[in-house]
């Protein structure tokens, strides 16, 4: 079984954002990227269920430009086995990805979608379920523990959810998108990083792939939340009761 | 970089030693004096710890120092001093509250303890300068305070000197984007200046575990030295300028943001490093290096200390100018931080190696840094300097990294009694002596060895369950002896405080220390600043 994980580059997570003094978007000139967080630990899992000799190979998948490659290099001295780039412009939206991977998955034949639950970048939550919806594929979404069974082609999910945690079986080829508890991402050991160097990435156009991108959204701006303004001490109840009365408006 | 998690750690961890019960007292022998001790330093005190009712004795014990004697030139306070010093600062920055005293009275380590009632807290250099005029006048000792984080004793009183903490002068004053040029008072946290200095793209030249709580003008009056002295320098070449109080209440303001200034003897250098004895730093003025946004780190393990020393050397050679931190670990120091701290992951579980190398690249270019780091740790594992490493993907991973390393001063607190050496010795010969140590030890004690080996500069750490004698015996003098034999230094960035007072003749020569005693009665004749310290007591007359 083939298992396809796609990862994003994103601003890396610990970097203390800006915006850009146009407000387009965040500045990501010379700001540190490293790819998702929530991708990483895709990744992990997909690697843990190929040791645990469940699946023969695993390729890491990412899309935009030329840059992105770095974050398959990344995927592959962690131990994918190939990449796939596809070449687009940045700030691909969910449904856009969704399409593309329906694409490459009718070309790779996968047997599990593993997808991090969202990108800390926009925060959409939503490419895993899409790209379920298109496939017409079962979902496991936030998944903090998944455990196959090869012989009855399920996969048995924990997801964390508001109330606790729900256990779902899905029938394979599933998609599964991770969520933080789900493990711990191994480091990019020398040996494998030398590895890595040989292994394949493919490249594909989206012309190739045949898919048609077209973006419903415009961002209009991005602006930061409003500072934090300071405390006040006031001296007396019956002052707190006018202030929250005549400014807060809440009584 | 989340280096600061290593500071709260810091912090965490000196609520867990009040907590702990230590036990026995001793008093140590300077063992090349046979004099009797007679001592009026306290070493056994009562305290309470935070909130909780038990009195728990702390071990304290010092070198030499239990050989002091209060020197009986000083005054001792009075009421009519309190008032001065009220009336002159204001009722809050007057304190003679005990807990208050009783935390700054202490040091970080809680080997060393004064017995001052008072501590004053200025907000001005006038303020200082006063306060120092008025001492000078009625010959009251004074300690000059910071963030309270030295490790040799150094920031707290011996007996009753008089605190002077200068942390309510806090204020960054100026920062000159073009230059880098930052310009801020003696009070002003490491960390807080850090992260100034990030929003205007620029770092401090220095960093360092203590970040959290240690102020400039400390780091700057002990010649700080830290994590990135392998690519910055020293602050000797850092610090254009600082205005400093003498004894005598003069202000030498020699606050300059000038790169070259050749008018004159450069005074600046006789207050860096000279851990508050000369006078009390109240402003600084510091070169900042522009933040540079490739960071890249690999912990890299190795099999034995000469591997070390020949990746130090390649490193130098094809990393560059983009080398900005080589630290090494032994095997101990690994198992140490692995033990005794929480979500602490081993990057090479796969087994224990002999020797962690911690590689950090700094640059501008991201790929070709990556490209050229990569390069680097693939032709060392291939010549077989390296036998296993990992490469950072992101910043967090870099933390994790970085966190191991900064660690291990607060894995060794954790595990009991630690005996501390900071020394610069020639690089060839640093494990060497680890070795030795190891051989004298035996079963007493575990040595742990660390530091920056990119500096040349080892950590000697004994660890033991408890403080023992029979564990000093074997380690002092002998660990002085062998630095003094290898002209190294006994002691290469912590200072000589109160506990290496007497052992500068290990370093240094007679004529050499006759000089800066000389300089010492000239600045500061009535000798009030930080007395008992950095230089033998010997030459106090």
């Amino acid at each position: 079984m083939k298992i396809m994980v796609a990862v994003k580059r994103v601003v890396d997570y610990a970097v203390k954002i800006r915006i850009k003094p146009d407000k387009s978007g965040v500045e990501t000139q010379n700001v540190k990227m490293s790819m998702n967080p929530f991708c990483e630990i895709a990744l992990e899992e997909a690697l843990k269920i190929k040791e645990s000799g469940l699946a023969k190979e695993v390729i890491a998948v990412t899309m935009g430009p030329s840059n992105c490659v770095d974050t398959l290099r990344t995927g592959l001295a962690m131990g994918a086995d190939r990449g796939i780039h596809v070449e687009a412009a940045r700030d691909l939206v969910p449904l856009s990805v969704a399409k593309v991977l329906k694409k490459l998955v009718e070309v790779e034949n996968p047997g599990l979608l593993i997808l991090g639950k969202q990108a800390i970048d926009d925060d959409c939550n939503q490419t895993g379920q899409m790209i379920a919806a298109l496939l017409g594929w079962p979902q496991g979404t936030f998944a903090s523990k998944v455990v196959l069974d090869k012989e009855k082609q399920v996969a048995t999910v924990d997801r964390e959810v508001d109330g606790g945690l729900e256990t779902l079986c899905l029938d394979l080829p599933a998609v599964i998108t991770t969520d933080l508890r789900l493990n711990q991402p191994r480091y990019a050991t020398l040996p494998n990083i030398m590895k890595a160097k040989s292994k394949p990435i493919k490249k594909y156009t989206l012309e190739e792939l045949n898919v048609k991108i077209k973006s419903d959204l415009e961002v209009v701006q991005v602006t930061e939340p409003p500072k934090r303004k300071a405390g006040v001490i006031l001296s007396s109840v019956d002052e707190l009761i006018d202030k929250l009365k005549n400014e807060a408006h809440v009584i | 970089m989340e280096k600061w998690r290593a500071t709260t750690n810091l912090r965490r961890s000196l609520k867990s030693i009040l907590n702990r019960q230590l036990s026995s007292v001793s008093e140590f022998r300077y063992l090349n004096e046979k004099r009797s001790c007679q001592s009026s330093f306290n070493l056994i005190r009562d305290c309470k710890s935070l909130g909780q009712v038990n009195a728990i004795q702390h071990r304290c014990f010092s070198s030499a120092s239990t050989l002091v004697q209060r020197n009986p030139s000083f005054s001792t306070l009075n009421s009519d001093d309190i008032s001065y010093f009220k009336g002159l600062l204001g009722e809050k920055s007057v304190i003679q509250d005990e807990d208050r005293l009783e935390t700054v009275n202490t040091d970080w380590m809680h080997k060393y303890k004064g017995s001052s009632k008072l501590l004053l807290l200025p907000r001005s250099t006038e303020e200082v300068a006063q306060i120092l005029r008025y001492c000078n006048s009625r010959c009251l000792a004074v300690v000059p305070q910071g963030g309270n984080t030295g490790l040799v004793g150094g920031s707290v009183p011996v007996f009753d000197e008089v605190i002077v903490n200068v942390s309510s002068m806090n204020n960054i004053i100026s920062f000159d984007k073009v230059s880098g040029i930052l310009v801020c008072e003696a009070g002003c946290i490491l960390e807080n200046l850090i992260s100034f200095l990030d929003n205007q793209g620029f770092i401090m030249p220095l960093d360092l575990g203590a970040k959290g709580s240690c102020q400039i003008g400390g780091n700057v009056s002990t010649n700080a030295g830290g994590l990135r002295l392998v690519r910055y320098g020293s602050l000797h070449g850092n610090v254009l300028g600082l205005e400093a109080v003498l004894a005598n209440g003069d202000v030498l303001d020699m606050l300059g943001t000038l790169r070259k200034d050749n008018t004159g003897y450069d005074l600046k250098h006789l207050f860096i490093g000279s851990e508050g004895s000369l006078g009390i730093v109240t402003k600084v003025s510091i070169l900042t290096p522009p933040k540079l946004s490739s960071v890249n780190i690999a912990f890299l393990a190795c099999n034995d200390y000469s591997s070390c020393q020949k990746l130090l050397m390649e490193a130098k050679r094809k990393l560059g100018e983009i080398l900005s931190a080589f630290e090494f670990l032994d095997t101990e120091a690994m198992n140490l931080v692995l033990h005794q701290l929480d979500g602490v992951r081993n990057p090479l579980p796969a087994s224990m190696h002999n020797f962690y190398i911690l590689i950090e690249t700094t640059g501008s270019d991201e790929s070709y840094n990556r490209e050229k780091l990569e390069a680097f740790l693939l032709s060392s594992m291939e010549g077989g300097l390296i036998s296993d490493g990992v490469l950072a993907q992101d910043i967090n991973q870099a933390s994790s990294f970085w966190r191991i390393r900064e660690g291990v001063p607060e894995a060794l607190m954790k595990a009991g009694a630690v005996y501390k050496y900071d020394l610069s010795l020639p690089v060839e010969k640093m494990y060497d002596l680890v070795d030795d140590m190891r051989i004298r030890l035996g079963d007493l004690a575990t040595v742990v060895g660390y530091g920056h080996l990119g500096d040349g500069n080892l950590h000697l750490n004994v660890s033991a369950p408890e403080y023992d004698d029979k564990i000093l015996e074997q380690i002092e003098p002998y660990v002085y002896e062998w630095t003094s034999k290898h002209r190294g230094s006994i002691s290469a960035e912590h200072g000589l405080g109160l506990m290496k007072a007497n052992k500068i003749y290990y370093s240094k020569s007679t004529e050499t220390v006759q000089t800066m005693a000389s300089i010492k009665k000239l600045l500061d004749p009535n000798g009030i600043l930080n007395p008992y310290k950095v230089l033998p007591h010997s030459l106090n007359s």
